[in-house]
This record gives C-alpha cells, structure tokens and sequence, in this order.
C-alpha cells in the first residue's frame, strides 16, 4: 500500500467538485486542482486577489505579474473572466457565495475545526491571509493533506493543538489515504485507498472513524470507484 | 478646471512625516505602487504605521523600508516570504497587528466610508477575537471590527485622467481600489495620465473626489 502521490490526490479533489460549481482553492498544494479539472466540468475558478474564471498558467514569457494567483503566481484569465477589488472579492467568500473552497491544514479535529494557518512556533512571523475568511464563509470547506506529518502523527485529530482558523467548519477531509465526510454523528470514511485495511486507517488516525456501508476504493492514479 | 498631475513620486508623498499611517496598496508586487517606496525612504521619516497586505518579498519593495527600519508597526494580513520584516519582527523591533484578509479590506473600507465599523463572523472562536467585542445577530455570533483611517493611501492604478479619475489593470486592482478611498490624502502612480474624456465612465473604479495627486511612474 503506497500512499497517493500528491498529483493523484489533486486528481482525486478535482474530480469531485460540482459541475459548474464556484470554487476557490487555497494556495500551495489545492491549487494543483486546477490541472486536473475534467474536461467540460464548468467549474469557475475565484481568486481572492480579486479574479474570477482563472485560467492556466501562461506560456514562458507570457506572464503578466498584474494578473497573479492568490499564491502570487502568474495566471490567464478564461472567457467569461472578471476582476473586482478586494472588498467584493472576500463579500464572494465571506458571504457564501462559493459552492466549495479547498484548503491545506496541519489538523483537522473529529467536529471539523481546522488549523491551517500557523503552528504557533515564535521563530518566524505568522501570516493569516484569506483561509480564515474562506473557511467561515464557502458553502462547503473540503481539506487536503496528507493523512499523517513527516514523523508519522495523525493531522486528524480529538482537538486541534494548533491555534484554531475557524471551528466546525470542515465538511470533508481528502488525505493520501481516504475521504472522510465530516458529520453531526462523527468522522465517516466514503472511501478508502486500495489495499488499506479500516484497521489500519484508524491506527493512523487520533479521531474515531465510522464506516457507513461499503467505503469506495480510491485507485493509485486518484480515480474512485 | 481640477488638475491633480504631480511631477513625480517626490511630489506625489509631499508632507508625510514622521509617525504617519501610511496605506500601501497591492497583493505581492501587483498594485505596489514601487515609485512611491522609494519616494518615501528619499524623504528619510521613521515610526511609521503600515497598513498592507504584505510585508515585503522581494529585495526591491516593501523589504526596503524594513531594510531601512521607517516602520514602527504593521497591520498586514500576510508578513510571510518577508526575509527583512521576519528579521525585525524576531528582534522584536516592528510590531505586528495580523489581520485576516478580508477583514484588513473590510475595516479600510470602513474608514473610506465614513462606517463606526462592522460585524464580522470571521475569528470567532479563534485569537483573532481576543480583545473584541462580542455580539449576536439573529443567533450567529459576531465580533465587531473598527474602522482603519490612514494619513496617506498610496495606490497603483492603470490609467488617470488629469481630474484624477482612476482605472487599474487586472488582479493589481486588489486592495488600491478601497485603499484609494480611505487615506486623508490620497496619491496614485499610474502608468500614464490622459486627458480628460479619454477614460470610459463605466470603466471609471475609482471616481476623482477620492484622488488628491496623481503621477506617472517613471520609465525605468
């Protein structure tokens, strides 16, 4: 049983947002999404800088750096696209506008609270951005990350240690191992990674997890069935 | 007829001083109105309050008055990728008010519009609601957040007009079109002045009664 690579993870989040659905993904690994949207998926891509219908990346030599993702990457604007200040830009987060915002985390709790925006280490300065906004206004607030840290500790967790972004808001959780819907009676597992064993998820992870009926099987190239 | 056309970007910050709060507008480099970085560090005023989205990234922007230690507070939203303010902040020589995002756009716009505040559900039940007052509306918890007024704004637009109407250039539109309504002064670079009735009314974001000056960034 070899973990998902992060390009089949991204596979794997892409093919189940909503069709046409309005979506903002955060930055670092979610905005990977965005390369393995489906053909025909009509998914609208928001910014928060201010953009919406974002494109690919452009050609080498074709950047504009007045035309950048939240991540500060140079991006192209598809047909349909717009651009709006900053203020409309988090009235579209905040005010639950988004179909779906996908975001990274260190942890996420078994009542959906999400850390995601410092560890709390003093050494360097903190920074917030837009995660805490997106995560307390999308419609739906889906998680990816990898099931466990480097040292082998579950991110899915009774409590978060970290200092908190937003509580509850989490509605489900994509990890190199499973899909976890995050519900009023717990952590119920949708799917799980070919070859891994319920057993063995629940030992890598510090949170009860409910099986209801048959978990899906996720496929090494991120494809489920 | 009004004529709001400065020279230059010395012009553009004439009469800032020292202990002054000072909007910057942008997200990374797209919208940082880089003539007037310079301009400031040239008049040589210190104890500055920042107001910005970022804290500096690259050598050649924010980072510079970090650099040149002009700033005694900011109240940013995102000071990461910030080598010169990371080294201050652990010197404990800068203070820092971290802002969620929308929140930072939210209380400027606040103060551009004359507003006492507003209510936010964003940082409840986090540290961003320490210290804030709590209040309920229809059964959902709210903290309020109170205005942010500046001394001078200081924003990037695309295109002026002389009257000083403002339009700006795709995803640097960010933070400059509220920041441009909530500074006692207000000085925009752009990329070239045009006349009057050159600009489309509709494509119009910034309409002139918020703009004080006016310049051309320099070709450099």
């Amino acid at each position: 049983m070899t973990p998902l690579a992060r390009d089949a993870l991204a596979r794997m989040v892409a093919l189940h947002l909503p069709q046409e659905g309005f979506v903002n993904l955060g930055i670092g690994a979610p905005t990977h999404v965005a390369d393995y949207l489906p053909e025909g998926s009509g998914v609208i891509l928001h910014s928060e800088n201010g953009v919406l219908n974002v494109g690919p990346k452009p050609a080498a030599g074709e950047e504009d750096w007045d035309l950048i993702n939240a991540g500060k990457m140079p991006i192209s604007l598809r047909t349909g696209g717009s651009y709006f200040d900053s203020s409309l830009s988090f009235a579209m987060m905040r005010g639950g506008h988004l179909d779906v915002a996908v975001l990274g985390a260190f942890q996420v709790s078994k009542d959906g609270d999400l850390a995601n925006w410092t560890t709390g280490d003093n050494g360097s300065p903190p920074g917030i951005g837009g995660a805490i906004d997106l995560a307390v206004g999308a419609k739906s607030i889906w998680v990816m990350m990898d099931h466990t840290t480097k040292d082998g500790r579950s991110r899915i967790v009774e409590r978060c240690g970290y200092p908190l972004t937003a509580r509850g808001v989490v509605t489900r959780i994509f990890t190199n191992l499973c899909i976890i819907d995050v519900t009023e009676d717990g952590l119920a597992v949708r799917a799980l990674l070919d070859g891994l064993a319920i057993e063995a998820l629940r030992d890598r992870t510090e949170a009860p997890l409910r099986v209801m009926g048959d978990p899906l099987t996720i496929r090494q190239d991120g494809s489920v069935a | 007829m009004r004529n709001v056309v400065v020279e230059d970007a010395a012009a553009a910050v004439e009469g800032i001083k020292d202990g002054d709060a000072v909007m910057m507008g942008g997200f990374g480099g797209a919208g940082l109105p880089l003539g007037v970085v310079k301009a400031v560090l040239d008049r040589g005023v210190r104890d500055l309050t920042l107001i910005s989205n970022n804290a500096g990234s690259t050598e050649d922007d924010l980072s510079l008055w970090f650099e040149a230690r002009i700033v005694r507070k900011i109240v940013c939203s995102y000071p990461r990728s910030a080598k010169q303010f990371a080294e201050q902040y652990r010197a404990g020589t800068v203070e820092l008010e971290l802002v969620p995002q929308g929140t930072l756009v939210e209380r400027i716009r606040a103060g551009g519009a004359g507003l006492g505040g507003f209510l936010s559900p964003v940082g409840v039940g986090t540290v961003f609601a320490d210290g804030k007052e709590r209040i309920v509306v229809d059964g959902r918890e709210f903290i309020l957040e109170l205005p942010l007024h500046a001394d001078f704004a200081f924003v990037k637009g695309h295109l002026a007009d002389t009257l000083g109407n403002v339009t700006y250039n795709k995803t640097a539109r960010n933070h400059c079109a509220v920041m441009a309504t909530a500074g006692r002064t207000v000085a925009v670079e752009v990329d070239r002045v045009v006349n009057v009735g050159d600009l489309d009314p509709e494509a119009i974001v910034t309409p002139c009664i918020f703009v004080d000056r006016v310049f051309a960034r320099s070709s450099r």
